[in-house]
């Protein structure tokens, strides 16, 4: 027969603890309604012990406690507070600010022979897609897609060649065109998908570089073939150093992803894939910034400047502001 | 462990959050119809927003395709609207969009961390070619992979489309920004706290109502917190409670005539004997979960 008089032991707890845990809920309230700073200091203060008591309560109700609802409230009191206490401490803009000025560029570092190898083939896509074209200007038609080359194949004129890198006459609405399709341009997508299909052992990247690169040597062998070689390259290389940064660093993401999946070491695969995954994400956010400076260029700038030296000069600027960034800033881990 | 039937039902699953402290949190996985929702709530704020900055610059009468700089505007507006407006609230809401929020979901870092700006970045960016390039997939095929032939345009989109429905594959319903990012979503449910049952004064005609051990051994966990759920329902129907009291005399074996108290006042005589019962044997590490488990020894409990 149970004796009649003394409470259930979890009853007791609720009644010594009840009024704490109220507390913390209307902290909780106050901050999820009103941000964090509208605490003063004495509640400031609180909301940490209050915490660290609220997870204790739960600890010892879910040990001799069969009350359902006192469990769920505490399960949610606790994970609310805990959401609180270990909010994230920055804004959007200083998260943005602090990863642009130390994270990438280590980043960047950290993935550096990645980088050597996927910029290395696009290299050699480049060097192959010149050779084809020059030794058989034919070859051009299969590498680079009409849709593509617009009015820029061996059939075209010099004048038509040339007026493709000075903008197409200076025409506002080309200038609209090249903006508007900035953010989903050949080189963006291909960066992307250099990063989603890492999964994939990293095959598709090794192609995706390549016949990416190929493209590219495709028209300056074209360029070339007319004596444009030079104007070309400062047509190309104001926005491209950037560009083809960001996709070599996409195809870098993406190759450390497959290693993540090819070599797992002692990691199951999907951890690795993870552990991996997070950094050549947070890679993959910084070429964003690289692709969205480059599209500002190749809007903006390269229809306002048409001097092939003053487009060189700022293509040199860019590669030694890249380089400086990379090398230089963030302090080592 | 061999998976149970449940594992793979869509609610019900879930993951334990290990704080600094060292104490496991429990959450239950959002399902994916869930986060479905709460997507599209967050995505119809990003569209009005976008509607709206295209009605002011109709108001300003300046007209994007004549003016190239408003033009650029517009776009890089646009693109930062529909990354920034997830990440900011996930960065200063604390892993809550207004979506989420409206649907009770949260993000939260899988190893139990402080959700950091950089997963909130990663995990927000990647929807760029999880969702948006799907999407584009499906309106304009065509424009998608010009250069490829026809069928390594299909495998690419058919790759997309896995990539999109790659939440429904896996048991956290990972999508690909948490798997890199090293999140997942969960349900943040607001628990109220109610009136505990038992710390109400008992009726003093159900206080006489001895029951025995062996009565008490029936029963487990699970029947007993239906029995708090059946008493914290605001206006209970009398014929239903006579019901439930006359089923658990017969499961514990009452002898004799029911109790003479009304149906309320037995069942909650019942319950507080019932809990102080498993408490007890709580205390001393057993732990009964339902009336067809046998009380297992050193408080050993079903995952």
């Amino acid at each position: 027969m149970p004796p009649a008089a003394p409470p259930l032991r979890s009853v007791a707890l609720r009644r010594e603890r009840e009024r704490s845990w109220r507390d913390l809920e209307a902290l909780l309230a106050r901050v999820e309604a009103s941000g964090i700073r509208s605490l003063d200091p004495d509640q400031l203060a609180r909301l940490p012990v209050l915490y660290r008591s609220a997870l204790s309560s739960l600890g010892v109700a879910r040990t001799i406690s069969l009350d359902r609802n006192a469990l769920a409230y505490l399960e949610s009191l606790a994970a609310r507070a805990y959401f609180c206490v270990y909010a994230p401490r920055m804004g959007l803009p200083s998260v943005v600010a602090v990863f642009l000025r130390s994270r990438f560029p280590r980043l960047v570092r950290r993935f550096g022979p990645h980088l050597l190898l996927a910029a290395g083939i696009l290299l050699l896509g480049v060097l192959a897609g010149f050779l084809l074209v020059r030794a058989d200007p034919d070859r051009f038609y299969g590498i680079v897609d009409p849709a593509m080359a617009q009015d820029r194949t061996p059939a075209s004129t010099d004048e038509q060649l040339r007026g493709a890198l000075y903008g197409g006459g200076g025409e506002k609405a080309s200038a609209l065109g090249a903006f508007a399709t900035f953010l989903f341009t050949h080189n963006t997508r291909v960066g992307l998908l250099c990063f989603t299909l890492g999964f994939l052992a990293g095959v598709p990247v090794f192609f995706l570089m390549f016949s990416n690169g190929l493209v590219l040597g495709a028209f300056a062998a074209l360029y070339a073939s007319r004596g444009l070689a030079f104007e070309f390259w400062a047509w190309v290389l104001p926005h491209g150093v950037a560009e083809l940064t960001a996709v070599a660093l996409c195809g870098a993401g993406g190759l450390a992803l497959g290693e993540a999946v090819v070599f797992p070491g002692t990691r199951t695969r999907l951890a690795n894939l993870a552990r991996v995954g997070r950094e050549a994400g947070a890679l993959f956010a910084g070429t964003v910034a690289l692709f969205l400076f480059a599209g500002l260029v190749e809007g903006i700038f390269r229809q306002a400047v048409h001097d092939p030296a003053i487009r060189t000069g700022a293509a040199l600027l860019s590669a030694g502001a890249l380089a400086a960034w990379f090398r230089l800033r963030g302090e080592a881990p | 462990m061999k998976p149970a039937l449940r594992d793979f039902l869509p609610s019900g699953r879930t993951r334990e959050v290990v704080t600094p402290e060292g104490v496991a949190l429990r959450f239950e996985v959002a399902p994916a119809a869930e986060r479905f929702s709460a997507f599209l709530s967050d995505l119809f704020l990003v569209f009005l927003g976008t509607a709206v900055l295209l009605v002011l610059l109709l108001v300003l009468s300046i007209d994007p395709g004549e003016d190239p700089l408003a033009a650029a505007g517009v776009f890089l507006a646009a693109f930062l609207l529909r990354h920034g407006f997830f990440a900011w609230f996930e960065i200063r809401r604390r892993g809550v969009t207004p979506g989420k929020r409206a649907v009770g979901l949260r993000v939260v870092d899988r190893r139990g961390g402080p959700l950091t700006g950089e997963a909130v970045l990663a995990r927000n960016l990647t929807r760029e070619i999880e969702v948006f390039l799907p999407l584009l997939l499906l309106v304009a095929p065509g424009a998608f992979f010009p250069e490829a032939p026809g069928w390594g345009a299909a495998v690419a989109g058919a790759w997309l489309i896995v990539l999109a429905a790659m939440p429904l594959f896996n048991r956290d319903r990972l999508r690909v920004g948490d798997l890199v990012a090293g999140t997942m979503v969960v349900r943040a449910p607001q628990a109220v706290l109610l009136q505990d049952v038992s710390a109400r004064p008992a009726a003093p005609a159900a206080e006489a109502i001895a029951f025995t051990r062996d009565h008490l051994a029936i029963y487990g966990t699970y029947e007993l917190q239906v029995l708090e759920e059946i008493l914290r329902t605001p206006d209970p129907d009398l014929q239903g409670l006579r019901t439930v009291r006359d089923r658990i005399l017969r499961k514990i074996r009452w002898e004799g005539k029911p109790p003479d108290v009304p149906p309320l006042d037995f069942l909650r005589a019942f319950y507080d004997a019932q809990r102080a019962h498993l408490e007890g044997r709580l205390l001393l590490g057993e732990r009964k979960e339902s009336k067809s488990e046998r009380p297992a020894r050193g408080g050993k409990r079903r995952p």
